[in-house]
Order: structure tokens, then C-alpha cells, then sequence
């Protein structure tokens, strides 16, 4: 039994032995407190490489090609920021740049790194750190929303010339899926566990909260 | 566990650390400290939560208007330019036949961006006056406003391919409006709007609040 407060309430609760597969969730609020994952580590791992891969791919090959009056051209995900950077929206193309190559690479280099590093326990302190920065950059990684903008801008221009998708729009496809799955399968709670203290402390399966008073 | 008595980490005392989750007793109530697990600095409820998240949607709403009078897209053909606001945008879809993409794109870019706005300044309003009048429905649209935030990022992705790929000088070519920083400005703050406003502020009862603010 470990005791625990919900991120969204902070009611306090004790999440029991969860069976593998099994979900918590709060009394109060409903928000989801601990899930058990079946593979917790080896999974998400393998997951994460086959999404770097796609990623990779995604970044490199052309996402698509335009073809107009005799005339060809072509994009990356990286090119369509900096063609706005070109034509002087340089806040928009940092913001682009941002949420379609580095947050979205840069989370999942992070995710990568401490799955690598809690596969024997006890992981150094950095690896919290940088499971914390993936936190962090989590919410501004938006491969997704930029498939459907794709989709959008592919329509409008559609309208002018013809527009021929890329190998990098298929691979970029394949990742928003791999990372997806990547999200389900991982535990957080399971790697945080794998982690050392920040006070020096070896992890314990159940760690002492030393807290008293709790309702049942 | 029974929700009528139920007690909250901080009105035992405690904090939750907010990268790991683990619970600590701080060592005083003025200053936290740092969790011993993960080593992050330990706050009862996020600083100032209600002044900063207040800050992000004012400059949010400011933007919001720039961002929807000015052109997005400018697109030159053959020497004449014609220039295209975000409901330009989506009228523009409506009638060349594709009102899917044209509802999308209106959602994104104007309904989620006021709801957002409109949902947080209710929020902080009924924090600030200690009176939450229906918490679960008050936590469901925070969590939906957390969700949905990104998807409003849509329409700057349209005009980055758009302008990267209609590049055929001397023919034609698409240039950015200067609509879209201030767009893109209203996403960015809103969602960190969402981020600095603080969901446990609105379960705190009034004993609660005074065991933090001391």
C-alpha cells in the first residue's frame, strides 16, 4: 500500500496493489493516480527506438512535392519553418521549428535515454532530471496537430497545383502511432521507483512516506 | 476513503512534489524545501497560480483581436495580392466544398482559443471569490482545456506549409500576415495559462487555504 496525494485535488489516498494492467484513479476527481503496465520498461523501450526511427525518416525525406505550370518544389518538416523564417516571420518560424522538430525530437531523446538508464536499477539522479524536462516538452510536442495543418494546407493548394505526398509524410504518419503507443505503455511510477534519490536514498519497491492521519 | 471527511495532503501537512509525485513532510510551512526523491523545489499550490494565469489570458485576450483582424496569408498572383484573415481561411475552405476541414479549422482556430479563455477566467473568478459552485464539472473543463490547448496550434502549421511550398516566383507566392504572431502568440499563452493555473485551488476549502498561505 503506498500512499499517495492526486496531482489534481491533492486528496490524499492509498493506491492499492494494483494488478498488471490495473488503473487507480482518484475518489474525488476522477484523474488517473497509478496504472501498472504489463512490460513496463522493455516495451515502451522498443516502442521509443521504432518511433525514433520514424522520426528520423520524417525529418529527412520530403514531406511533399508541388508541381505547377512545369514548375517543382518541394518541402521537409524543418523546410516549412524555415521558409517562414525566409520571408521574415522569424517568431513563427522559431515556434514551428519548436513544436514540429526539437520538442518532439528532444522528448523523445529524453524518453529514450531514461528508459536506457532504468533498466538497472537504481538509475543516477540526472535521469530524473531529464524525465522531468520530457514532462515538460511533452505538451509543445505537436507532430500530430501538424499532420492535420498539413492536411489543410495540402487542400488549399490543391486548389492552385498538384500536390504529390513524400516518403516523410508516411513516416511521420507512422510516428504520431508509435508515440502514442509509447505514452500508454509507459510508467512513469515504475521508473521513478528505478530512479536514486535526489537525498541520497537507495529506492525502496515501497518508499516510507512517513505520513500520518490519514482517513480510510 | 470516503470523500465526505476526505483530507488533502496539505491540510495534513504535506506536499506532493509535482515531477514525482512522492509525498513529504516539508521542513516548515514558509518555505518547503526541495523533494528528497527527485530534488524538485516543493510548493503547497503553484507561485502566485491565480495572478500569473490571470496575466497569460488578459495578454492572451488582447491578442486574440489582432490575431483574428489581420491577414494570415498573403498570396500573389501574377502582380495582384490578395490578402486572407483566419476567417477569410475558412470561408475560403467552406466554399471551394470542403466544410469538414472548414469546421475544423474554425473550432481550432476561433471556438477553442475563446473557450479557453472564457473557461479560465471563470475558473479563476470562482477560486478568487472561495466559492467553487461545482467542482467535478469545474475539474472536467480545466482537463479539457489542458487537452485541447495544442490542437489550436493547427492553423500556424497551415500557414508554414502553405508558404513553403506555393514558392513559384515569378508566378505566384504565398507570403505570412502579420496575423499570424499575434496568433500564435494567444496559443502559447493560453496554454501557459493552463499550465500556471493550479487545479487543486479549486477543491481547497477555506481551512485548507490557510495551512499554505500561512
Amino acid at each position: 500500500m503506498e500512499v499517495i496525494a492526486c496531482p489534481d485535488c491533492d486528496l490524499m489516498q492509498e493506491i492499492p496493489p494494483l494488478p498488471p494492467g490495473g488503473k487507480a484513479r482518484c475518489s474525488r476527481c476522477g484523474e488517473t493516480l497509478a496504472q501498472r503496465r504489463v512490460n513496463p520498461i522493455d516495451l515502451p523501450l522498443a516502442l521509443t527506438i521504432a518511433a525514433a526511427i520514424a522520426f528520423i525518416v520524417a525529418n529527412t525525406t520530403p514531406l511533399m512535392g508541388l508541381s505547377a505550370v512545369g514548375r517543382e518544389a518541394s518541402t521537409t518538416i524543418f523546410g516549412g519553418a524555415m521558409e517562414m523564417w525566409q520571408q521574415g516571420s522569424q517568431i513563427t518560424a522559431v515556434a514551428v521549428a519548436f513544436c514540429a522538430v526539437i520538442a518532439p525530437g528532444g522528448h523523445l531523446l529524453f524518453l529514450l535515454t531514461v528508459l536506457i538508464a532504468v533498466r538497472r536499477p537504481p538509475a543516477p539522479r540526472w535521469v530524473g532530471e531529464m524525465l522531468r524536462s520530457a514532462h515538460f516538452l511533452e505538451p509543445w510536442s505537436m507532430t500530430e496537430v501538424m499532420m492535420l495543418g498539413i492536411l489543410v494546407a495540402l487542400f488549399k493548394i490543391a486548389q492552385l497545383a498538384t500536390v504529390l505526398p513524400g516518403v516523410g509524410m508516411f513516416a511521420a504518419g507512422g510516428f504520431i502511432f508509435l508515440l502514442g503507443a509509447v505514452l500508454v505503455t509507459f510508467d512513469v511510477h515504475e521508473v521513478w521507483a528505478r530512479i536514486e534519490w535526489s537525498d541520497g536514498t537507495v529506492p525502496t519497491p515501497t518508499p516510507d512516506t512517513g505520513t500520518a492521519g490519514i482517513a480510510r | 476513503m470516503t470523500a465526505a471527511a476526505a483530507p488533502s495532503a496539505a491540510g495534513a501537512g504535506l506536499v506532493a512534489c509535482r515531477t514525482c509525485h512522492q509525498l513529504t513532510r516539508p521542513v516548515s510551512r514558509a518555505t518547503p524545501g526541495y523533494c528528497p526523491r527527485c530534488g524538485a523545489a516543493l510548493a503547497w499550490r503553484r507561485h502566485h497560480s491565480i495572478q500569473y494565469t490571470w496575466a497569460l489570458v488578459i495578454a492572451a485576450a488582447i491578442f486574440y483581436i489582432p490575431a483574428n483582424a489581420l491577414p494570415v496569408l498573403t498570396t500573389t498572383a501574377l502582380g495582384s495580392a490578395e490578402s486572407d484573415t483566419i476567417i477569410g481561411g475558412v470561408i475560403f475552405l467552406y466554399t471551394s466544398g470542403s466544410w469538414p476541414l472548414a469546421l475544423i479549422v474554425l473550432v481550432a482556430s476561433v471556438m477553442i482559443p475563446l473557450g479557453k479563455l472564457v473557461v479560465l477566467a471563470y475558473l479563476l473568478i470562482q477560486v478568487q471569490r472561495g466559492v467553487v459552485k461545482n467542482r467535478h464539472e469545474s475539474a472536467r473543463m480545466y482537463r479539457m482545456v489542458e487537452f485541447i490547448g495544442r490542437w489550436s496550434m493547427l492553423d500556424v502549421f497551415v500557414d508554414a506549409f502553405v508558404v513553403a511550398l506555393v514558392q513559384l516566383q515569378p508566378l505566384m507566392s504565398v507570403e505570412p500576415g502579420p496575423g499570424v504572431i499575434f496568433f500564435m502568440a494567444v496559443v502559447v499563452l493560453t496554454m501557459m495559462a493552463a499550465q500556471t493555473f493550479d487545479p487543486r485551488l479549486l477543491w481547497d476549502t477555506p481551512r485548507e487555504r490557510q495551512a499554505f498561505d500561512g
